[in-house]
This record gives structure tokens, sequence and C-alpha cells, in this order.
């Protein structure tokens, strides 16, 4: 009888434990032990470097990276996006009559957002394929050539401008919340989540690569990697990742991308875009 | 304006930097159907500075895609530089600019 009691009120004490680890924090508490937690971890690096991830954190890579940017790699990119924007669809309307913000204006920033009409999270690429369809063309892949080139000519184009990412009501809150729970799941053959590199092991390296930390690391997308030879979509890089720690991958654009990026945005909220950014 | 290119100028040496779209096939890579690729790769490259030749080089099927040309001379601020590249289907590209 007294094994029984124990047991029992060890079962008790096991579900308050449960209860209390799924305690939510609100959104902007989330952000702030984020940014503080950086700032512990680099002491020394300002927060305006941080945009530029792994290159914050090493002199000879950052050095090597300000003359890689003097020429990019990404002007080619630069130059197919600028053709599309302008080039008037076959029903004679053009990328601009989808949006209210001009990419000069920043249209970048904007993005990602709850759009509360649909109940989803809007990225820029979704916004610029939907524009296609809506106006007759057939949509662009998802994750590299002309949709990157086209993002990476708004990404630029929008330079400069404030990430703030708002979580208007309890739908885009639960939009923020599953993001965040990507973001902290472990997953895949080696079991390790988003936040294993870039939080926990910001800094380290894997192998010969410096993992960069994730404060900042929505500002700089479309990406060109010099391991694509190309451009690249986030949701690209988000397949990629999944994939290198043998995850199965999601679809790009799917919900659960979608709400990762909300939510990784969010946590950036407060720095400037700077995209298109050439990387490793 | 096919290449896109950068010009400075530093203590006398003029650094020009050139990026160019162009496939760069060598002609031993197969398409998804079993067919070689056929070759097709920028062959001749010809650079001048107010005019006055200051490069000239010829390519092979060695050099990967969407290919970086960077290469110095002894120059000043305002040099005209001019880059015409043919590759071998006889097509031309070309870049101008002046030096920073």
């Amino acid at each position: 009888m007294k094994i029984k009691k124990w047991l029992a009120s060890l079962g008790l004490i096991g579900l308050f434990a449960v209860s209390s680890v799924s305690a939510k924090t609100d959104p902007e508490t989330d952000r702030k032990s984020f940014v503080d937690y950086f700032k512990n971890r680099h002491s020394g690096v300002e927060m305006s470097a941080y945009m530029n991830g792994a290159y914050a954190l090493n002199q000879a890579a950052y050095d090597e990276w300000l003359s890689i940017e003097e020429f990019p790699p990404y002007e080619l990119a630069l130059g197919e996006g600028e053709d599309i924007w302008n080039t008037p669809f076959a029903n004679g309307k053009t990328y601009q009559d989808c949006f209210d913000t001009t990419p000069e204006d920043g249209l970048r920033a904007k993005y990602p957002h709850w759009d509360d009409s649909r109940k989803q999270v809007m990225t820029l690429e979704l916004a610029l394929n939907e524009c296609r369809s809506a106006n007759g063309e057939k949509p662009f892949g998802w994750k590299k050539g002309k949709i990157a080139s086209l993002s990476a000519y708004v990404a630029f184009q929008g330079r400069g401008h404030m990430i703030q990412v708002s979580i208007p009501n309890g739908d885009a809150l639960a939009a923020y919340e599953m993001g965040k729970e990507f973001y902290y799941t472990k997953r895949g053959q080696l079991a390790m989540s988003c936040a294993d590199c870039h939080v926990y092991n910001s800094g380290n390296k894997v192998r010969a690569d410096m993992l960069s930390p994730a404060l900042g690391h929505t500002t700089h997308f479309p990406v060109y990697r010099s391991k694509w030879g190309a451009m690249g979509t986030m949701h690209r890089r988000y397949g990629g990742c999944n994939e290198q720690v043998r995850a199965r991958s999601f679809k790009a654009q799917g919900p659960e991308y979608r709400n990762l990026e909300y939510f990784m945005a969010y946590m950036n909220n407060g720095m400037e875009t700077n995209g298109p950014g050439a990387r490793k | 304006m096919s290449i896109r290119m950068r010009a400075k100028e530093q203590s006398g040496l003029v650094t020009v930097k050139a990026l160019v779209k162009h496939p760069m096939e060598t002609g031993q890579r197969k398409a998804s159907d079993g067919s070689l690729v056929p070759a097709h790769f920028i062959q001749q490259i010809t650079a001048k500075a107010n005019g006055e030749i200051v490069l000239e080089a010829q390519w092979s099927p060695a050099v990967s895609k969407n290919p970086y040309l960077a290469f110095q001379y002894d120059g000043k601020k305002g040099d005209t530089i001019e880059i015409a590249m043919i590759d071998n289907e006889g097509k031309t590209f070309d870049g101008k600019g002046k030096v920073k």
C-alpha cells in the first residue's frame, strides 16, 4: 500500500513536471533571451555585425568576404532578377502591380508576415509566384534559378530596411510556436535540431566550416552559396540542412518551412535586411 | 553589356575584375538522355585600356561555368576598359567601363 501511494505521488509529480516544461513564454521574451544568449556567447561582436553570419565571428574570413563583396558572385543573379522584375507579363501587368511597396521601399523586409485572411504565413517567394499565377504565368520552381534571381533583386533593392515581424493574434502565435518547435526539435539520423548547430554550437567548427549564429540568419537571404555555385532561396537551404542531418526534408513553401521562417524572422526583429548574401 | 566588370586603381596599378554568364561546356558531359552536350566555351579574350591591348587570352573548356576573370596592368583612374570575348560558336560578349 505504501509503495502504491509513493508511486502515485511520483506520477503526480511527473504530471506537473511535464506541464511546466510545456509552459509557453511570449515571443518577445523568447527574442530577448535569444539575443542575450548570443551577446554572452560572442561578447565583443556588435549587434550590427550579426547579419554577416559566420563572418562576424572570424576576422580572416570577414576580410576575405569583404574582398569578394567588391565584386560579388550574385551579380549575375541580380542582372537576371532585374530583367525578370522589369519585364511585363503577357497580359501587360508587372510584378509591381501585385505589391503595395516597391523593392526600394523595403518590399523584402515586409516578408514573412501573417496573412489573417488566409490564416497562414506569407513569404516573399510565395507572393512572387502567386503574382505569376494570378497573371496567367507559369510559376517558377521554389528553390533556385529564376525565383532566386528575382528574390535576390528585390532583396538587393531593399537593403537596409528593418525587419519588424508582428504576431497579431492567436492563430499567428500558433504558427510562430510551430516554427519555434521545429527549430528546437531534434530530427534525422544524426538527431540534431537547428539549434544544435546554430545556437548551442555557433562559432564552433563542423570540419572546415564555422557554424553561423542563428541571430541574423534571415537578413541576408536569398543566398549565393559557393557550394551550390548558384543562388538559392531560404527554403532551399532548409531542405539542405534537414538532409545534412539525414532527416527527410519538407516541401519548399509548405507550412513547416513557412512557419519556421516566421519564427526565425521574428528572432531577427530590429535587424536590417542585407540580402542577397554571398556565403561559402 | 554582357560582361559585368569593375576596375580600380591603386598606386598606379589597375585591377580589373570581370564576370560573364556562360555555360562553358567541355563537350564531355552527358545529358539526361545519354547524349553528349556539345562543347561550348569562350575561346578568345581581348582586353583594352584606352584602345591599347593590355591582355589577350585563349581559354579552353578547362575554365568553368560563369567564368571570373581578373587581371592587373599599369594604369590610372579614368582609363576606359573594353573587354571582348568570343566563344567557339562565334558568339561575342563585351563589357566596357572606366577605372575608378
